[in-house]
């Protein structure tokens, strides 16, 4: 823990491996490092795959680079379902950074965790800040709910899309074009950008949200670098109207609600099914439940019922 | 009942009671037979499989279009294919010295390898050249290390084929320098560039500079040839590095003619008529396991390269329609254990290449997998092409294995699903646009990845590998290069760059920056720098600073 | 499948050469096993590799080689490794590495080179009874 703070990035790397692994130890790691955190500015970023969203994230590093910031990018692929393996290849887009000891890169697999991914990543994304990184860059997928909530843990969020994809956007799936802060279109050379702007700009007429922030829609070139320096500049223009406007401590009592909740219900769960799991009396009731001698409903009142009481013994 | 009715008749009760006879007692091998490419192979092809009817239009006459059997009137009776084993490590003397022995041998052109430095536009002292250099391929730096890698050797009678893509241009401008020190001028000068720089993006990975730069430097090539190297083939448009990172035949043979089209479509965008520069168009494939599939491949390559190019481009000359191409033996098919079982591998995948027609041919050496060849297996290679040629016959008519009711289905197949692969990368915009989304690398790299698993499985059978393996290896005496030649180059380099004018040089150097700036044609410009002996990497410098490198992408 | 423990792996491309159908293949299959992959992609260089190890948390570094500039390569990647203290990431080599040099680069560090004709299976099998969790 202190070599995180100290800025050493083999015991970030450690750390980081830790929680992923839902390490019992990393409890009492971010539980210390929690109060160094809160300085970085968290962007997300998602959209469907093939819209650059590397291309920016990378070109978006270097302008941030430029301006003397430091940067940590978390990198969400999907595992697979079937194996739990993942193929983690984001990184490929941002040779340009390889040795730059002030950018800090993580591939991160969805893997299947326990707490949701969402969990790992904002721990994650605690003890990057922690590590003292200015602005932390969490780039996602955006294909499912997960994604969803992946993104909503960033103070800015971006959703990416791309021309050509006719008039109807990929990026209205699971809520995403809600959380959307900005609209980035990337590839804007390619035929049909104009119709992409329009008919983002569109739908968000028809968006009832009314919070004071209308999302711009930006155009970009990631890969020729235009469009990045603007992009880099609304992203500030967003945090400090989220500062102004008193958004932040709303958002940040809303996560701080959340992950209170989240980190309990994690808690709980891992405690009672720790005391079940192996037990044979478990086994058998869930043997009973699959022949229907049992229901699942009365089975699990009757174990967190008791369960309850033995914790209640133990406190007293 | 009409005869072909009959024949359906007795071939249905040929299979329904002959077959199930011999079936029920001995069950075939397998329930279903595949090539390598997934196309079901029948038990047996039968006059039903293939319609005699439209010869003419479908297979025609030797140097006829469309050139399915082959792209001379008279093939291999007038002149063999030529023998042309690729090779080069080292320095260049070392090279020069190979290509001596290889010439004595019976070769009847030249073949050169470069190594991975001078392939991606870096110098011998280059930071990351370390370990790299002359270890793939001959370590080029300037004009003098040509002019040593070519010594003796008469240009205006030998041919040239050098595997150098990205910087292409400064390769064969320093082989115009060699060839004009040596009194032939440019015209006269014959040889192949293989510049094609699409597939380095999907299989070989040696680029520099990305999609449209590269490109241009393309067409101005083709352009500069055509009109002052009439013998020169400007192109090696490749399906061998695409099939050797694991590519079906299929594959091979759709997106090596999707490439070809790119280029094409980009010299007519140049504004060059298609007449002028498609005659000097060549490819390059190469011969795998599957020996029929690999036979009717070749003939339907070139069947649809000549529709490609007529029904397409509306090329007027037959010329242009014609594919040349040059075949190499498959190199992954070839093993480590028991590597003298590789000279079989070699010996069956050439003569598919002569009995698919092929115009050059080099065949790898048994010692492929374990390191570059040493003389005596690159001999044996040699030794396989020539007792191919003047011993079996094979070469004393012309497409032999025509009217073959199997191979015609076969060609035919081949064509018909390379066409449904052309049609889908079309309407993605072309063989660029495919690249850009990561379409050809995945649908490689699935190929290559089934393949692995069908071997580890043991469906598919590599001999000496996964069947008929034996537990002690024998000692096998493999090249090792000089471990010398990397400090003997730079040093040899180092002194070159000490005594040559560095103002010429500066001013050469100046004027291929504003050329690359601009739009002018580029190769005059790089003739004078390379003249002036600046060097590969300092050429390829000033052009990295203009165009910029090439990034890749997302190929999961 | 929920069990979080995932192996590691950094599938790297060394040096100038360009031949990844191996490297690729094998991160698949790796993947496949119920691996975590970073797949480095082209042309890196030692250092490259060595910090891409590093943040990522990798327990196993994949090098894949057929320029024949293995000896040069490998034993600075383990000396990178050290130099860091991360030299408990378990690091294996695959491509074209005659058999003579391989006894010089186990003794840098390599624990072991997978030559051509190699199951996956045993890839995989190496790598989950030798990486330290």
């Amino acid at each position: 823990m202190e070599g995180v703070l100290s800025g050493k990035r083999l015991a970030l790397a450690r750390l980081i491996s830790l929680i992923e692994n839902e390490d019992p130890s990393t409890f009492a790691a971010l539980s210390k490092l929690y109060k160094h955190t809160g300085t970085a500015h968290i962007v997300g970023i998602t959209g469907p795959p093939g819209s650059g969203k590397s291309t920016i994230v990378t070109k978006l590093t270097s302008e941030y680079r430029s301006r003397g910031k430091t940067v940590g990018i978390i990198a969400v692929d999907p595992s697979s379902p079937f194996t739990g393996g993942a193929l983690l290849g984001d990184r490929i887009r941002m040779q340009e950074h390889a040795l730059d000891k002030d950018v800090y890169v993580r591939s991160m697999g969805t893997r299947g965790h326990l707490g949701g991914i969402a969990r790992a990543t904002s721990d994650t994304i605690r003890v990057i800040d922690a590590f003292g990184k200015d602005v932390i860059i969490v780039e996602t997928v955006g294909a499912g709910q997960s994604e969803v909530e992946i993104v909503e843990v960033a103070q800015t969020v971006i959703v990416t899309d791309v021309p050509g994809s006719g008039d109807d956007i990929q990026a209205i799936k699971a809520g995403i074009m809600e959380i959307a802060d900005i609209f980035v279109v990337n590839k804007k050379d390619l035929p049909g950008a104009d119709i992409k702007v329009n008919a983002i700009k569109a739908m968000l007429e028809l968006d009832t949200r009314n919070t004071g922030w209308t999302p711009p829609v930006m155009l970009t070139s990631a890969r020729n670098g235009e469009g990045i320096s603007e992009l880099a500049d609304k992203i500030e223009e967003h945090l400090r109207y989220l500062k102004e406007c008193g958004l932040m401590e709303k958002r940040s009592l809303a996560r701080s609600k959340d992950e209170l909740e989240s980190i309990m219900e994690y808690k709980l769960t891992r405690e009672l099914l720790a005391q079940l799991q192996g037990r044979p009396e478990y086994k058998k009731a869930i043997e009973r439940i699959a022949q229907k001698d049992e229901d699942p409903y009365s089975v699990a009142e009757r174990l967190i019922v008791k369960f309850l009481s033995s914790y209640k013994e133990e406190c007293e | 009942m009409s005869p072909e009715k009959k024949l359906i008749e007795s071939f249905k009760h040929w299979e329904e009671n002959v077959v199930e006879k011999t079936i029920s007692k001995f069950p075939e091998r397998a329930v279903n037979f595949l090539t390598l490419s997934d196309v079901p192979i029948n038990r047996l092809y039968t006059p039903l499989d293939w319609n005699q009817e439209n010869y003419e239009e479908k297979l025609g006459f030797p140097g006829v279009y469309p050139f399915t059997r082959g792209v001379q009137p008279t093939m291999y009776r007038g002149r063999y294919w030529t023998m042309r084993q690729y090779s080069g490590f080292g320095t260049a003397s070392e090279t020069n010295e190979r290509f001596k022995f290889l010439l004595e041998q019976g070769q009847t052109g030249l073949s050169v390898a470069f190594d991975l430095p001078t392939q991606i536009g870096y110098d011998s002292n280059h930071p990351l050249a370390i370990g790299e250099v002359g270890k793939v391929g001959v370590a080029i730096s300037t004009l003098a290390d040509m002019e040593r890698l070519l010594d003796g050797i008469p240009l205006e009678t030998v041919s040239t084929s050098m595997t150098i893509n990205a910087p292409a241009a400064i390769l064969l401008c320093m082989y115009i320098a060699v060839g004009e020190k040596q009194g032939v001028p440019m015209e006269k000068l014959r040889g192949t560039i293989q510049n094609d720089i699409l597939k380095e993006y999907v299989a070989r990975g040696t680029y520099i500079f990305p999609p449209a730069p590269s490109m241009r430097i393309i067409t101005d090539i083709f352009k500069f040839c055509s009109e002052k190297m009439p013998l020169w083939n400007t192109i090696s448009i490749s399906g061998y590095h695409i099939r050797e990172a694991g590519s079906t035949a299929v594959q091979e043979v759709a997106f090596t003619l999707a490439n070809g089209i790119a280029y094409v479509q980009a010299a007519i965008d140049a504004g060059l008529d298609i007449d002028a520069f498609a005659s000097r168009l060549s490819f390059f494939f190469g011969s795998h396991s599957d020996f029929f599939e690999e036979v009717a491949k070749f003939r339907a390559a070139r069947r649809l390269w000549a529709r490609i190019m007529k029904e397409r481009f509306r090329a007027k000359n037959d010329d242009s329609c014609r594919m040349r191409f040059h075949t190499q033996t498959a190199g992954c098919t070839l093993t480590a254990q028991q590597p003298d079982n590789n000279v079989v591998r070699v010996t069956l995948q050439a003569l598919q290449g002569v009995l698919g027609g092929t115009q050059s041919l080099h065949t790898n050496s048994r010692d492929e997998a374990l390191s570059l060849p040493t003389e005596a297996s690159v001999q044996i290679a040699l030794r396989t092409q020539q007792i191919i040629a003047y011993e079996t016959g094979v070469s004393d008519t012309i497409d032999p294995l025509a009217g073959s009711y199997y191979i015609e289905s076969l060609t035919d197949e081949i064509e018909k699903r390379a066409e449904e692969y052309i049609e889908r990368i079309d309407q993605m915009g072309g063989s660029p646009f495919a690249i850009e989304r990561g379409f050809i690398q995945s649908e490689i790299h699935n190929s290559a990845y089934t393949y692995q698993k069908m071997v580890d499985e043991g469906s598919r059978t590599v001999v000496g590998v996964n069947m008929f393996t034996v537990d002690e290896e024998q000692q096998f005496d493999y090249l090792r290069l000089n471990p010398k030649a990397e400090s003997e180059q730079i040093e040899g380099l180092e002194h070159i760059l000490k005594i040559r004018d560095s103002t010429l040089i500066d001013d050469a150097l100046d004027q291929l920056r504003d050329a690359a700036k601009g739009s002018e044609n580029l190769i005059p410009f790089i003739l004078h720098a390379v003249k002036s002996y600046a060097s590969l990497g300092e050429i390829c410098g000033v052009l990295r600073d203009e165009f910029g490198e090439y990034r890749a992408p997302d190929i999961f | 499948m929920s069990s979080s423990k995932k192996i590691r792996v950094v599938v790297a491309k060394p040096g100038l050469d360009g031949h990844d159908r191996g490297a690729k293949v094998v991160a698949r299959a790796l993947r496949d096993a119920g691996m975590e992959v970073i797949y480095t992609g082209l042309r890196q260089t030692p250092e490259m590799i060595v910090e891409t190890a590093i943040q990522e948390g990798a327990h196993c570094i994949g090098l894949s080689i057929l320029s024949g500039a293995h000896n040069a390569i490998f034993p600075k990647v383990m000396e990178l490794l050290r130099q860091e203290g991360a030299d408990n990431i378990l690091v294996v080599g695959g491509g074209i590495i005659p058999e003579d040099d391989i006894p010089g680069l186990k003794k840098s560090g390599i624990s072991e080179i997978f030559g051509p004709g190699t199951p996956l299976s045993d890839i995989v099998e190496y790598i989950q009874s030798n990486v330290k969790l």
